[in-house]
């Protein structure tokens, strides 16, 4: 990984979920660098949405990932396309959503596809490969 | 059943609310009171996002409490009542008696205020507050979500770590 990897999308959720998923891309892909990371913990609304609004900033990133519909961050992450509704928001995020991304969005050089692709699309796609790895099975009770 | 929790969160609607105590107590109904959110369109679309679709949520302010109250007091279905801030909280008690618990959920970090707890900062005046509602005879304490032990306001005010 190296260490001015580009920031290409934001991860937020509760407790140590956007550390713990993006470690957990880290050990697989080496590429944990691309996501910068916030927990709701302690934070007031307004905060978590300053502290959204400060990574999307500093990275140039517009892809918010989060974990709830309905958590906090998700609400801030709201309030943040309000004022800018160029940012994609994806929740219920999981780490296939975060790798299908992180691959189409990111070039092997490092070098962000920024605007050469709609991120919108890649983030709706992230997000059908997130819902197409959640799958129950075995439980045979014979 | 009517309203189960009357909560101080300045989340509002978040996981906590909706899943942590939604699901042990089958919510069906959220009164969400708050002068600004009521006034809001765009912020009352926001907080319906967040919820299930057999949840409904109401908004009122703060001053349509007075009338509203006994409606949702006499409710069959289980419903919580939630505010932003102690000063609503403070406010609505006056205007809707029947309130006689408070659970503080969450009121989080700002300029002025001294951390209690892990979910909790207060200022002198919030203090105050929620000691005059206790004086009043309402049962106060704090309780993020249901599987945690209630601490007692003085248990809060006192620093005690969390249960």
């Amino acid at each position: 990984m190296s260490d001015d990897a580009a920031v290409v999308a934001v991860v937020a959720g509760h407790g140590r979920f956007a550390e713990g998923l993006v470690s957990a891309v880290e050990q697989i892909t080496g590429r944990g660098a691309a996501f910068a990371t916030l927990s709701n913990s302690g934070l007031a609304p307004a905060d978590i949405e300053r502290e959204l609004l400060a990574r999307l900033d500093s990275s140039g990133a517009r892809v918010i990932f989060t974990d709830l519909p309905a958590g906090s961050c998700t609400m801030a992450a709201r309030r943040v396309q309000r004022a800018r509704p160029d940012v994609v928001l994806v929740t219920g995020a999981n780490v296939s959503a975060l790798m299908e991304f992180l691959f189409a969005a990111v070039s092997p050089l490092d070098t962000p596809v920024g605007g050469l692709v709609d991120v919108a699309a890649l983030a709706q796609s992230a997000a059908a490969k997130g819902r197409e790895t959640l799958v129950a099975s075995g439980g045979a009770t014979s | 059943m009517s309203l189960l929790l009357h909560r101080i969160d300045d989340r509002l609607i978040h996981g906590q609310v909706v899943v942590g105590w939604g699901q042990p107590l089958g919510l069906r109904f959220i009164v969400l009171v708050d002068d600004d959110v009521a006034a809001s369109d765009w912020e009352q679309e926001l907080y319906r996002m967040g919820v299930p679709p057999d949840v409904e949520v109401y908004f009122h302010a703060v001053s349509d409490m007075a009338s509203a109250i006994d409606h949702y007091d006499r409710d069959v279905r289980p419903g919580l009542l939630l505010v932003g801030s102690v000063d609503t909280m403070r406010r609505l008690v006056d205007v809707a008696p029947s309130i006689r618990s408070v659970n503080i959920g969450g009121v989080h970090h700002a300029d002025g205020r001294v951390q209690r707890m892990r979910y909790v900062f207060l200022t002198a005046d919030e203090e105050r507050a929620l000691r005059a509602l206790e004086a009043r005879g309402l049962a106060i304490t704090a309780q993020d979500v249901p599987s945690t032990r209630p601490v007692s306001l003085a248990d809060v005010l006192a620093g005690k770590p969390d249960a």
